[in-house]
C-alpha cells in the first residue's frame, strides 16, 4: 500500500516537472497546426497552412540562413579558439594560469545583455559597421568560455604520454595537434560544437542588438510578434525548437552515447 | 638497426633533489640491458635522458658514437615504449604502427605493408583493423612494441613495459620481448623493478640505487658475485655477517666473524681488494648453505646452529637458524627437500668456499 503511494507519488511529481518544462512547448506546437487565425483555444482543426506561410516568407526564410551561418561560423571559432587556449593551458607552464583559466571562463557570468552593450560600444567606437559578422563576434565571445571549459576538462594527464609518443616517433608540434590532439578529443570537441551551434541559434538579445539589416531568425521572430500574436510564429517557434533538438538529438546519438562504450 | 649507447658523468637534479648521481655507463651495439632498481633510484630519469625527454644537468649521451645530449626526441635514433602503451586511441591498429613511418614522409601503400609486418611479428596482424580499446592489455603492449620497433630504431627504451600485466602474462611476454629482441637484433634498455624479470630477459643488468649505479653485470655475476650489498641484497634473500679483515696474505685474506674465523680467496672480495683492518659484510644466499660432507669443494664451516623455524616451499625447505656462537643472528638457510630435521635441532653449518662473497661494510 506505502509502495503503490510512493509510486505515485514520484511518477505525478515527474509528471508535473515535465508537464511545467515542456507544456509552453507543447502548446506552442499545437496552436503551430491551428486552422484560424489566432493561435488561443480552442482549437479549431489540424492544418499546415501556417508552415506554408513560414516557407513562403523570403525574410524569414533569409533570417534562417542568416542564424544558421552564424551558428556555423561562429561556433568553429569558438571552437578552434577553445581548443587552442585549453592546449596551451592544459600542456604548458604559462605565468598565472589559474587566473587566465579564471578570466576565460568569465563571460559565461556576465549577462547577454551587458556583453552586447560593451561590444556595441566597442564596436562604434573603432566605427564598425553592424552586420551579422559583429552578431558572430558576439556568439563567439559567449560560447568561448563554454568550448574551453568542455575541452579543458577533457585534456586528462594521460593523455600527455600518448603525444610525447607521438613526438618520440617524428611528429612535430603541429602534427601531434592536429593528428593525434584533436582526434583524440574529437567527442568533447563536437561536443562543444553541437551545444555553441544550438546557443547561437536561439541567442536573441545579442544578435538583436548587433545587427542591422540583415538578422537572425530570433530577431526576426520578435519583429513578427511586434504585430500581434498569429499562428505563424507558432510554426516559425516550432521549426526552431525542432532544430535545437535535432541537433541535441544528433550530439547523445553520436557522442554520448560512443564515450559511454570507450 | 642498432647502435651503442654511451653515458658519461650524466647527473640529472631536481631543485634540491638528485635523482642521477654522476652516472656512466656503456651499452654495446645489440645488447639487452636492464636498469633496475627500487622506484625513485633514477631507472625511470636514466631512460628518460637516453630517450631525450629530460636533458641531463651534466654530463653526456653519445648514441651511435654521436653526441645526443640536447638532440629532441623525435631526431634520435630512439624509440620509447611506454608504462601506459600511450597508443593512439582514435587509430586503427595498422595506423598505430604506420604513424612513425607516416611521420618520415612514407607513402600510405608502403607503410601499411610494413605496419602489417610488424603486426605479423607480435601476432597481431588479424587485428589490423581493430582499435586499442579492443584488445586486452597484453595485445596493447605488442602493439606498442610494434609502433615502437616499425621506424627501425637503433635503441628502443622500455618503461617498466611489463608492469601492469599479471604474472603468467608477464612471464611470457618476458620470453617474447627476448626472442624479438633477437631477431631484430636492436639495442634494448628496459627499465624494472622485479628483479627475477631483469634476470630473465637481460645480457646485462644495471642495478641502481639513490642515482647511482651499484653494479652492473650479466645476471649470474650480479646474483652470485655482486659488488655491493645493495646489489646482493636487491637480487634476491642473501644472508649479511659482519666481519673484520684480520690480515692478507698473498691471495687470500682471512676474516674474523662472530661464526669463526674463516679464510677467503682475494677473489671473494669482488669490490675492493681486502686491507688488513677493514670491516666487511660477508654475503651467503641461503641456498648455499651445505651440510659438512656434503659440499663439492673446500667449505668453510660456519660452526652450529639451532633451528628456530621452517616453511616447506615446494623445491625447498626455508629454515630460520640461530648460531650458537652468534645468537643475535639469524641466518635464513634453503634445504633440500629430503632433510628431515626438527624445530630446535642443532645442525653444523658449512658453505662453499668459492660462493661466499665479502664487501666493504657500510655500503
Amino acid at each position: 500500500m506505502r509502495d503503490t503511494l510512493t509510486k505515485f507519488a514520484s511518477f505525478a511529481y515527474a509528471g508535473l516537472i515535465y508537464g511545467f518544462i515542456f507544456l509552453p512547448v507543447a502548446v506552442l506546437v499545437l496552436f503551430s497546426f491551428q486552422d484560424g487565425r489566432l493561435p488561443v483555444p480552442p482549437f479549431n482543426g489540424f492544418s499546415l497552412q501556417w508552415y506554408e506561410a513560414v516557407f513562403a516568407d523570403r525574410k524569414l526564410m533569409a533570417a534562417l540562413a542568416n542564424s544558421f551561418m552564424v551558428a556555423i561560423v561562429s561556433s568553429v571559432i569558438a571552437c578552434l579558439l577553445g581548443f587552442l587556449a585549453a592546449y596551451a593551458l592544459a600542456r604548458y607552464k604559462l605565468p598565472g594560469s589559474a587566473l587566465q583559466r579564471g578570466l576565460l571562463i568569465a563571460p559565461m557570468t556576465v549577462s547577454y545583455l551587458i556583453i552586447a552593450l560593451g561590444l556595441l560600444t566597442v564596436l562604434n567606437t573603432f566605427g564598425i559597421k553592424l552586420s551579422l559578422w559583429t552578431v558572430g563576434i558576439g556568439h563567439v565571445v559567449i560560447n568561448l568560455p563554454l568550448c574551453f571549459a568542455i575541452i579543458y576538462s577533457s585534456m586528462g594527464d594521460h593523455h600527455i604520454n600518448i603525444e610525447r609518443a607521438a613526438r618520440d616517433l617524428g611528429a612535430s608540434d603541429f602534427k601531434v595537434m592536429t593528428l593525434v590532439t584533436a582526434p583524440m578529443l574529437l567527442p568533447s570537441i563536437l561536443a562543444a560544437f553541437f551545444l555553441s551551434v544550438t546557443f547561437s541559434w536561439d541567442e536573441f538579445i545579442i544578435a538583436f542588438l548587433l545587427s542591422r539589416f540583415d538578422v537572425t531568425l530570433p530577431v526576426e521572430i520578435w519583429s513578427l510578434l511586434r504585430s500581434g500574436l498569429n499562428p505563424k510564429t507558432n510554426a516559425i517557434g516550432s521549426l526552431v525548437f525542432l532544430v535545437s533538438v535535432a541537433v541535441l538529438a544528433v550530439l547523445e546519438l553520436t557522442l554520448f552515447g560512443r564515450t559511454k562504450k570507450s | 638497426m642498432t647502435a651503442a649507447v654511451s653515458v658519461a658523468n650524466a647527473t640529472k637534479t631536481f631543485g634540491a633533489f638528485t635523482a642521477l648521481n654522476d652516472v656512466s655507463l656503456d651499452i654495446r651495439a645489440g645488447e639487452f640491458i636492464v636498469l633496475l632498481g627500487p622506484s625513485g633510484c633514477g631507472k625511470t630519469t636514466l631512460l628518460s635522458i637516453l630517450g631525450g625527454f629530460q636533458s641531463p644537468t651534466k654530463g653526456r649521451v653519445t648514441i651511435a658514437g654521436k653526441d645526443m645530449t640536447s638532440v629532441p626526441p623525435a631526431r634520435r635514433p630512439t624509440t620509447t615504449m611506454f608504462q601506459d602503451y600511450a597508443l593512439f586511441p582514435h587509430m586503427k591498429l595498422r595506423d598505430n604502427v604506420g604513424f612513425g613511418l607516416r611521420m618520415r614522409g612514407m607513402a600510405k601503400a608502403e607503410r601499411d605493408e610494413k605496419a602489417l609486418g610488424f603486426l605479423d611479428l607480435v601476432g597481431l596482424k588479424a587485428s589490423a583493423d581493430k582499435k586499442p580499446h579492443e584488445l586486452s592489455g597484453g595485445q596493447r603492449q605488442r602493439v606498442a612494441l610494434a609502433r615502437a620497433l616499425a621506424v627501425d630504431p637503433d635503441v628502443l627504451l622500455l618503461d617498466e613495459p611489463l608492469g601492469a600485466l599479471d604474472l603468467k602474462l608477464r612471464r611470457q611476454m618476458q620470453d617474447e620481448l627476448k626472442a624479438i629482441q633477437k631477431r631484430v637484433g636492436t639495442t634494448f634498455v628496459h627499465v624494472t623493478h622485479d628483479q627475477e624479470e631483469a634476470m630473465a630477459i637481460a645480457d646485462r643488468i644495471v642495478v641502481m640505487n639513490q642515482g647511482r649505479i651499484e653494479d652492473f653485470g650479466p645476471p649470474a655475476d650480479i646474483y652470485m658475485r655482486p659488488r655491493s650489498v645493495f646489489s646482493a641484497g636487491f637480487m634476491g634473500e642473501v644472508n649479511f655477517i659482519p666481519g673484520t679483515v684480520k690480515a692478507v696474505e698473498g691471495a687470500s685474506a682471512t676474516v674474523e666473524t662472530a661464526v669463526g674465523s674463516m679464510t677467503l680467496p682475494v677473489a671473494s672480495f669482488t669490490a675492493a681488494a681486502p686491507v688488513a683492518g677493514q670491516a666487511v659484510t660477508l654475503c651467503i644466499r641461503p641456498e648455499h648453505f651445505r651440510r659438512a660432507g656434503q659440499a663439492d669443494g673446500p667449505t668453510v664451516s660456519l660452526g652450529e646452529a639451532t633451528i628456530t623455524g621452517s616453511a616447506f616451499f615446494g623445491t625447498h625447505y626455508r629454515r630460520h637458524l640461530k648460531p650458537t656462537a652468534a645468537p643475535d643472528l639469524s641466518i635464513v638457510a634453503h634445504m633440500p627437500q629430503s632433510t628431515a630435521v626438527a624445530d630446535g635441532q642443532i645442525v653444523p653449518l658449512a658453505v662453499n668456499l668459492a660462493d661466499i662473497v665479502a664487501l666493504p661494510a657500510g655500503r
